[in-house]
């Protein structure tokens, strides 16, 4: 059987790490190949290798049977292969039509021949439901939609092997049936497809094949319909995980969080926050579910303080911070995973060591008389690199923008944790995670609840919400539409609250 | 021998895999390639003078002797200031177009207190005047500093607007305040009030060197020592790189622009002060001219690449040139002529960050050549 792509023995360096080891995936013409792998395995480097953003230590790479070099993504897209980042690569004040030919520009005399472009983009959309419109602003989408602009750009350089880097992450769960439904439209066309994901049920769904690396070595490929999803986290972290929460009964303490009738206006004069009255107490895990864009953003950017156009109240324990500062609620007993990593998360600019001490470089631990104590900063971090398992490969000196996504993630978490907050409100904290991870993050979680602090968890996975939480709040447009227990809620009726179509008693 | 090369080549290899050790490089091959393009020129336009423009070019710090250093080291030290003041702000995410314009009012102020608050006695006079020019450019620092975080104008537009008011305003209160009519300049400062040489002198005779200069050494140290071991830098930096995640870690993002700008303007200001605290017949006249010190910051922070011991270095190299400028007026080449060759090395060397990629380059060529016969790469992390 030929393959259209061939990546062979493949090895890559990186300073003090070995990101790819011996590595081999091969490739049929319209198959779709999961790769798997925890946090750091070497995932998003492999591929960038093949759409020649990194080149190879050594190793070779066939396309359809022929020994090629990829030197950059100019070749890897003359070999029509094409790629959907991790975080996409769209200018925002371009509109859909632009990004989509923005280096490929056809011209007659130097005029765009943007008409003929807007058509062509057209039929495409057309042809795979995308509903798109070309003269959209980038920064007026939803970010499904901003992924369908990533895709129609493939399609309109003609790729015929498409990679994509965790396209679910940032996607909601009717978009991420939409997005495999398009992935297999594709693929019954004869495109070739390799998709990076950490959810092994997207794989079952969609893939035919799946390789699996860890810690950088090639440990194999499987036919997906002959696996089970217990066996293909085994191989891949290499012990059994547990997809069940362990949990104690919960022992409910005083009120940690209280928010009361808590009001948002936005810009364009729209209440994106309505009256909101809750609290968390000690000892509970409170997740607020919802679909995204319902005000769960700014719920949280009110109660860290992030932003502060709001009428009402938010005390922790018996004082009111509404009006404090951000460093001042911190230092009340808040942690907080924030929402976009790279956005407020971390300096990407500072190594690790300093992006560990960001909430805590004024603590006497880490400076005296303000100067740095760089010491305890190095001890500090190595401590927590072995804790949390962060993969780095320089100690406290590795660059974060080095660091694979989900050892990014962890290095907030890690961080977050470490001060010990009487209240967590942890945002999305398991979003691009490995299975493995993920589990180690639930469980501190549950831990940080039996040690009788409160856990303000906001995310958007059905799974999630439904095993981690001991108490529900439901949020459907600026508004909490449910207060609901676990166990006593199936995820269809949970579905029903979230989009609107049901109200529960609060 | 084989082994000594390959002892020497890892070494190299260890020392430009650091990031310091690729921008060294950058910045010397930017040198480089400066001054062969001034070369270049020279033979273009006076071909029979190029090679002893080129002498010069490369010998004029030590023509004259340790006099000639001495010059050098006067036409870096403002530069070096300036430099830093540009790398600061820009270490902490701005860009300080107006450091010309902190340092003229910072001038002023210098000259103002030089001139007329002889009721000082000895030396508070020059250091209460150093102080002064500190102060007044600090506080044109801070304006558009006030004006990025509190009213989102930005602080390039603002510093250019605040160049030119400098320029006028203190063109006027030089007429109104300290003016030598008979030469249509600043009067001369009070002797107390000149910086005094500690020291220099007896290392470079025979030139109008200050104390000056080790004021500029004694900033780029404390700026040094601000920007990498404090948590006041750890702060302005965090702001600089991502201002959002330094909010979200509770530091107050405004202040710290304000803060930066200040620090940016008193050195700029500082600067000022040491070029017109002298006895060398430095005076500010009254025509509209933006002083070019500092432009020439902005030239010496990139070939710096807004590192503080890398500004010194790069000021104290545009000093250099700077006076071989000066040299090179006594072959047949022509004023403009001068004036492009050394902004042609000055601009070239500027663009040391596009040297850097070159610098990698090399750095993997003899990685390649180390490769030939492996030696296992050092491994300083957790990850297997
Ligand atoms: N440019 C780089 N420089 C140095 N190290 C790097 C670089 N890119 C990746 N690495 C390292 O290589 C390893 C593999 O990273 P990679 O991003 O490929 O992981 P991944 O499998 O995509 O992980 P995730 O699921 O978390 O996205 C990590 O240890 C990472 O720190
Ligand atoms: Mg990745």
């Amino acid at each position: 059987m030929n393959y259209v792509i061939e990546m062979l023995n493949i090895t890559k360096d990186f300073p003090g790490v070995r990101a790819n080891d011996n590595v081999t995936l091969q490739l049929k013409k319209g198959e779709i190949h999961a790769l798997l792998g925890e946090n750091g395995a070497g995932k998003s480097t492999l591929m960038s290798i093949l759409f020649g953003l990194y080149q190879p230590t050594s190793g070779t790479i066939k396309v359809n049977g022929k020994e090629v070099a990829i030197r950059n993504p100019n070749d890897a897209n003359d070999m029509h292969i094409g790629m959907v980042h991790q975080h996409f690569k769209l200018v925002h004040n371009y509109t859909v039509a632009e990004n989509i030919i923005l280096g490929k520009e056809d011209t007659t005399v130097g005029f765009l021949k943007m008409a003929d472009a807007i058509k062509r983009i057209k039929s495409l959309s057309e042809r795979y439901n995308f509903n798109i419109d070309p003269n959209a602003l980038i920064s007026d989408i939803t970010v499904g939609m901003q992924q369908r602009v990533e895709i129609l750009k493939m399609l309109y350089r003609n790729a015929e092997i498409m990679i994509f880097d965790e396209p679910t992450a940032v996607l909601t769960p009717q978009e991420i049936a939409e997005l495999m439904n398009i992935m297999k439209e594709m693929a019954s066309e004869g495109k070739s497809i390799i998709v990076i994901t950490h959810k092994l049920k997207e794989i079952k769904a969609v893939a035919n094949k799946c390789t699996v690396l860890r810690k950088g070595k090639y440990i194999g490929t499987i036919d997906v319909a002959d696996t089970s999803i217990e066996q293909m986290a085994e191989m891949m972290v290499g012990r059994q995980v547990l997809f069940e929460v362990d949990k104690n009964p919960m022992k409910l303490g005083a009120n940690v969080l209280t928010v009361e009738n808590l009001t948002m206006t936005n810009k364009d004069q729209k209440q994106v926050l309505k009256d909101i009255t809750f609290s968390a107490r000690a000892g509970e895990i409170l997740c607020i579910a919802g679909i995204e864009g319902n005000g769960q953003t700014q719920l949280v950017e009110a109660i860290t303080g992030l932003k502060t156009n709001y009428q009402g109240d938010v005390w922790i324990h018996d004082k009111n911070i509404s009006n404090l500062s951000i460093r001042n609620r911190t230092l009340s007993g808040m942690g907080h995973i924030p929402e976009d990593r790279h956005k407020h998360g971390l300096v990407l600019d500072y190594n690790l060591g300093e992006n560990m001490i960001l909430q805590s470089y004024f603590d006497e631990e880490f400076q005296h008389n303000g100067f740095l104590n760089f010491d305890a900063i190095t001890e500090h971090t190595n401590d927590l690199i072995e804790r949390f398992d962060i993969r780095c490969g320089r100690g406290e000196k590795t660059s974060s923008r080095s660091l694979s996504g989900g050892n990014q993630q962890k290095a907030i978490v890690a961080r977050e944790f470490d001060r010990n907050p009487d209240l967590m409100i942890a945002v999305q904290p398991t979003r691009g995670l490995d299975v493995g991870a993920i589990e180690y993050i639930h469980d501190q979680l549950v831990k940080l609840r039996d040690q009788g602090k409160a856990v303000l968890l906001v995310s958007l996975e059905l799974d999630e919400v439904m095993s981690v939480s001991d108490r529900i709040l439901v949020m459907y447009e600026g508004e909490i539409v449910a207060n609901v227990n676990p166990k006593e809620v199936t995820e269809n009726e949970l579905g029903l609250y979230m989009s609107g179509s049901k109200r529960g008693e609060l | 021998m084989k082994n000594i090369w390959k002892k020497f080549t890892t070494a190299i290899s260890r020392f430009f895999h650091d990031d310091a050790g690729v921008s060294f490089l950058a910045s010397t091959l930017a040198i480089f390639a400066g001054i062969l393009f001034s070369f270049f020129l020279m033979l273009a336009f006076e071909p029979s003078d190029a090679f002893r423009g080129l002498s010069i070019i490369l010998s004029a710090g030590f023509r004259e002797g340790m006099s000639s250093l001495g010059n050098v080291v006067v036409k870096s030290t403002p530069i070096i200031l300036t430099g830093l003041s540009i790398g600061f702000a820009f270490k902490t995410g701005l860009f300080n177009i107006g450091a010309t314009g902190q340092l003229t009012v910072g001038a002023f102020a210098s000259i103002y207190i030089g001139v007329h608050w002889t009721f000082l006695p000895g030396y508070s006079h020059w250091m209460v005047a150093v102080l002064g020019a500190i102060i007044v450019g600090a506080i044109w620092g801070v304006i558009p500093g006030i004006l990025k975080a509190f009213f989102n104008v930005h602080e390039v537009v603002a510093t250019i607007m605040l160049n030119y008011i400098a320029m006028y305003a203190v063109s006027r209160m030089v007429q109104d305040f300290v003016f030598e009519s008979l030469k249509s300049e600043s009067q001369s400062v009070h002797p107390n009030a000149v910086i005094p040489k500690m020291f220099l002198d007896k290392v470079f005779p025979d030139s109008s060197v200050t104390g000056g200069f080790w004021l500029a050494i004694l900033a780029v140290i404390i700026i040094y020592i601000v920007l990498n071991k404090t948590t006041f830098g750890f702060q302005l930096k965090a702001v600089g790189h991502n201002k959002d995640a330094a909010k979200y870690a509770g530091i107050n993002e405004k202040m710290s622009v304000v803060y930066a700008m200040a620090i940016a303007g008193a050195l700029a200001g500082l600067a000022g002060a040491v070029i017109y605290l002298t006895t060398s017949g430095a005076h500010i006249s009254t025509t509209y001219i933006l002083q070019p010190e500092g432009f020439d910051g902005i030239a010496v922070a990139l070939l710096g690449l807004s590192n503080p011991i890398g500004i010194l270095g790069a000021g104290i190299f545009l000093g250099y040139i700077k006076v071989a400028g000066l040299y090179l007026q006594t072959l047949t080449f022509k004023k403009e002529i001068i004036d492009i060759i050394i902004s042609a090395i000055i601009y070239l060397s500027a663009l040391s960050i596009v040297f850097k990629s070159l610098g990698r380059w090399l750095v993997k060529i003899i990685d390649r050549l180390n490769a030939k016969d492996p030696e296992p790469v050092a491994k300083t992390g957790g990850d297997e």
